[in-house]
């Protein structure tokens, strides 16, 4: 084992200046990220991060490890070259929910099905930033952007749907302005093994200013989120006493004492699950009927990709004959002439 | 054998395969390949295949084909028009009317032709009744009876027993060339080595198809192919596809790197994917990706992280992957692109032959982005290209464009078995821990950054697609440095052909003549210039694997000539070329865009036509 030094945030400062828009939601995402860094065991040269094209993918930059700034939608793509090469590294993508959820969709859900053992971090501010304010696809309906003047006519993209839909094996959400839980969500993904997504509800305060305040703002949060957390009951509210049960085949808030319902009819969190369908269910809540689902919502610990491409090599190399290029030459039908 | 026969001693031959899709054309023509491999014949083979996998039986379009050329001499092509063709029902012998010679043997299963199956192959009348088969001596064997006949008692189905017909041909071939049917045998029995019953009965069935060519009368004269002797070593019969495959492997062994592969099926470049994915008892990483795009991405992934990292694919693949190449050469990283070219534009011809990549393989980038490419010549020159590709990409830190086609990935020649000790090093500039290290510091010489692999302490760096600051490597948008980058890189690349091999020249240097040929087109041009020089005429020939950059002597050789030539199967596209980096000289061309290789008779029909044009 290697002997990790003792970090502290700032072993994680790169010596770029960091060039976002004053009050945009990424520079707390950087610092939560510089946060969690020093605690998750990683030596800083066997961590790297690779980002797209965005306003989010210049992450790299500002954080001092290995780094890969790509081209636009393929982060994802070159991620899962960096860790099948070389599975001790720790990887990092850096993306938007353009770069992820348009240009680069199919990388996305393909990613999430293999379960290559990497950290996915999606900035979602539903709308292109560096391009100064077009819809993205995750934009909701209706909304009146540069390239929807009269509104969008697009039913949005939720990632989180998207990523249960591939059965990925990961998926939380957090807030931008929630720094102590975006934190422990960031640690959790670099725990699990196998594609680590998480949201981040993040704001673009020059496009899309406020777009999740409803959701994120700290006056409101309590009834308008639910932390969830495993093993514990799904409550949320100011007072602690709304909780999800299910009703049928689909969720539904309940009052605790009200209507007959108690605390022992109130949903236990399991992440843990194969069948992602409650994680699905918790995902797609949306206001106003529902509070929002925060933190880990799904974490099954399934076969990866990466270990299992080790793992295939060493059982062949054990039972084959060839060892080098000059078997490879002789085997087969050759002749003498 | 027949005694009563007239052999006849053949320089070359040039044999036909063709029936339905599912008649098993291809393993006939490697069993007689092997056959002629093993009795010391040079050899150069071509399947001809639709690329509908099966279409309906008895129909043109699902006329599939093997054509092999084997040889006293050295042989070059996979041959013009055949000196004997197989044809298993009419829609094949209608399908290749136009591919024998006049006087050629040809061998058909009589059992098909049928009104019936004129019908299906959509004829108007018996092909066998076609003025083009005058002077052919027609082997018109009862093939399905026969079979039938020889069958009835092993219980085995009518399906099964009609698919041993092409061993049947097998035997009347064996006749016909004098050859050991042992040889035939033990091809079978390599092939079905885990089904004993179908090596059995397709034994019986080779062995009634010799005896029934020694009983008719039809055959009049039997061939020898002597064997080539200016050959000498071990060898195998390879397909470029194959030797592509190998060429990469064996550089990953020479540079002690980890080998990662990402690509995306596509034809006709799918086998080199598929080959890779069978070595992983050498280590190899073989990724299909989800398409084109990441099968690039994944590859240039895989080089940032430290592996020997390669691409596969065809026109429209390289397309896809455009941008990512301009990526990979931004980020000077080392990589390979094999594009096995294709009929285009679009769809095109997925399965036919063409060198109409070469203008998107020099240009098709955003940006000023010259990347080296090379094009390998024959099958077996598939892996000495492929293997320097790779030296290429590592020693100069940047993509290369390896280019071969259709007609060389799917067909194949002899190769000389390499002595791996003898194959060249293969040196990547690795970053040590805990130096200092700046991204794009080069070597004053080469002008190469050095690789620094993540997980080594102290070299931790950022690349990316923006323009970088000269050494450091920071993001930049300073006017100055852009354009002292983008001479940088540049210079890097054309410094690459300092350490190509002489560009070799053949004929008398007062030719009047100089015939010149790139990647594929080599063994039919170089055919016809050998046919031309025996015969006396002044002629020279050179043929072009370095497109770019191009061979520095370049212009020393093309300033000898009064006229130069520029043959190749597209509209002119290295005419073109040369004419932007060497506008000096004038150039001729002579191009076919059929998606068929050169025809050795039709460039020495044009050849004489310029010489005698004085």
């Amino acid at each position: 084992m290697k002997n990790i030094p003792h970090y502290t945030k700032k072993d994680f400062v790169s010596d770029q200046e960091v060039k976002w828009c004053a009050g945009c939601g990424d520079y707390s995402i950087l610092s939560a990220v510089q946060n969690a860094l020093p605690e998750i065991g990683v030596a800083k040269e066997d961590i790297v991060f690779v980002s797209g094209i965005g306003c989010s993918s210049r992450f790299p930059y500002y954080v001092d490890t290995y780094g890969f700034h790509g081209i636009h939608g393929r982060a994802a793509a070159i991620a899962s070259g960096v860790k099948a090469a070389n599975p001790k590294l720790s990887v990092w993508i850096m993306s938007g929910d353009g770069d992820s959820m348009a240009i680069g969709g199919n990388h996305f859900i393909h990613i999430l099905r293999r379960n290559m053992n990497v950290n996915y971090i999606l900035f979602n501010n539903q709308i292109y930033g560096l391009t100064k304010g077009q819809y993205s696809p995750t934009t909701p309906l209706g909304q009146v952007t540069k390239t929807s003047p009269y509104g969008t006519i697009e039913h949005p993209f939720k990632p989180g749907e998207l990523a249960m839909g591939a059965e990925g094996t990961f998926y939380a959400r957090g807030t931008d302005n929630n720094p102590k839980q975006m934190k422990e969500i960031i640690i959790e993904a670099a725990k699990h093994e196998g594609t680590s997504l998480v949201e981040i509800l993040q704001n673009c305060v020059i496009f899309n200013n406020n777009t999740h305040h409803e959701i994120t703002d700290k006056v409101t949060r309590d009834d308008h989120q639910i932390y969830l957390k495993a093993g514990e009951k799904m409550i949320f509210g100011k007072e602690k006493n709304k909780g999800l049960v299910l009703d049928g085949l689909k969720l539904k808030v309940v009052t605790i004492g009200e209507d007959g319902y108690t605390l022992d009819d109130i949903l236990v969190h399991d992440p843990t699950q194969e069948d992602p369908t409650m994680a699905f269910l918790l995902a797609r809540m949306s206001l106003p009927e529902f509070p929002v689902a925060v933190g880990v919502l799904r974490a099954y610990k399934a076969p990866v990709y990466d270990q299992l491409m080790e793992q295939q090599i060493e059982d062949v190399k054990a039972k084959s004959k060839m060892k080098n290029m000059t078997d490879v030459l002789n085997s087969g039908n050759t002749f003498e002439l | 054998m027949a005694t009563n026969n007239n052999v006849i001693e053949r320089e070359r031959i040039v044999i036909k395969f063709a029936g339905d899709s599912g008649d098993g054309m291809q393993l006939t023509g490697n069993q007689f390949t092997d056959t002629s491999a093993t009795l010391g014949n040079d050899l150069a083979t071509f399947p001809d295949f639709p690329s509908e996998i099966r279409a309906p039986q008895g129909t043109i379009a699902g006329v599939s084909g093997y054509q092999v050329n084997i040889g006293h001499s050295d042989i070059y092509t996979s041959g013009d028009k055949a000196d004997v063709l197989v044809a298993l029902n009419p829609a094949a012998l209608a399908y290749n009317m136009n591919s024998f010679k006049p006087n050629a043997t040809i061998i058909v299963d009589l059992d098909t032709f049928t009104e019936k199956s004129f019908k299906k192959a959509k004829l108007d009348s018996n092909p066998l009744e076609d003025s083009r088969l005058a002077d052919c001596t027609v082997i018109a064997a009862p093939v399905t009876s026969q079979c039938r006949e020889v069958l009835k008692e092993t219980g085995m189905d009518s399906k099964t027993i009609d698919k041993t017909r092409n061993q049947f041909v097998a035997g009347i071939l064996a006749y016909l060339f004098n050859r050991d049917l042992n040889l035939a045998i033990e091809f079978l029995k390599n092939k079905f080595a885990k089904k004993p019953k179908l090596v059995e009965i397709n034994t019986k069935v080779l062995k009634a198809g010799h005896t029934y060519a020694g009983n008719i009368e039809a055959i009049h004269s039997t061939f020898i192919v002597n064997p080539n002797l200016s050959k000498k070593g071990k060898f195998r019969n390879i397909t470029g596809n194959q030797a592509t495959a190998w060429g990469l492997m064996a550089a990953a062994e020479k540079s002690g790197l980890n080998f990662f592969l990402g690509s995306y099926p596509i034809t006709p470049a799918t086998d080199i994917l598929m080959e890779l994915s069978k070595h992983k008892e050498l280590g190899i990483k073989t990724f299909q990706a989800e398409d084109e795009i990441a099968g690039i991405n994944s590859a240039i992934g895989a080089a940032y992280a430290g592996n020997m990292a390669a691409t596969t694919t065809s026109g429209p693949g390289l397309s896809l992957k455009s941008e990512a190449i301009g990526l990979a050469f931004i980020t000077e990283l080392p990589l390979v692109i094999v594009n096995v070219m294709r009929g285009g534009p679009s769809t095109g011809l997925p399965t036919k032959t063409e060198q109409t990549d070469l203008m998107q393989a020099l240009w098709g980038r955003n940006g000023e982005a010259p990347i080296p490419i090379i094009a390998a010549s024959s099958p077996a020159d598939c892996f000495n290209y492929a293997f320097e590709a790779e030296k290429i990409a590592i020693e100069h830190m940047t993509p290369v464009i390896l280019l071969t086609d259709s007609y060389l990935g799917n067909g194949s020649g002899l190769m000389k078995i390499p002595n791996m000790d003898d194959m060249p090093s293969i040196t990547p500039k690795i970053a040590k821990p805990d130096q200092a290290y700046e991204p794009y510091e080069r070597d004053p010489e080469t002008l190469v950054r050095t690789w620094a692999h993540p997980g080594t302490r102290g070299a931790e760096h950022r690349v990316g697609g923006l323009e970088k600051s000269d050494v450091h490597g920071a993001v930049s948008h300073d006017p100055i440095n852009h354009e002292k980058m983008i001479k940088l890189r540049d210079a890097k690349v054309r410094k690459i052909a300092d350490n190509y091999a002489p560009q070799e020249v053949f004929g008398s240097e007062d030719a009047d003549l100089l015939v010149v040929s790139w990647g594929s087109t080599k063994g039919a041009v170089y055919s016809a210039f050998k046919e031309l020089e025996d015969a006396g005429k002044k002629i020279a020939f050179t043929n072009f694997n370095y497109i770019f950059p191009l061979p520095k002597e370049t212009p020393e050789i093309f300033k000898k000539y009064k006229k130069i030539l520029i043959c190749e199967l597209n509209s002119g596209q290295f005419a073109h070329h040369l004419r932007s980096e060497y506008p000096e000289f004038e150039y001729s061309q002579y191009n076919k865009i059929q998606a068929q290789p050169f025809m050795v008779t039709e460039l020495v029909d044009k050849f004489n036509e310029i010489l005698e044009d004085k």
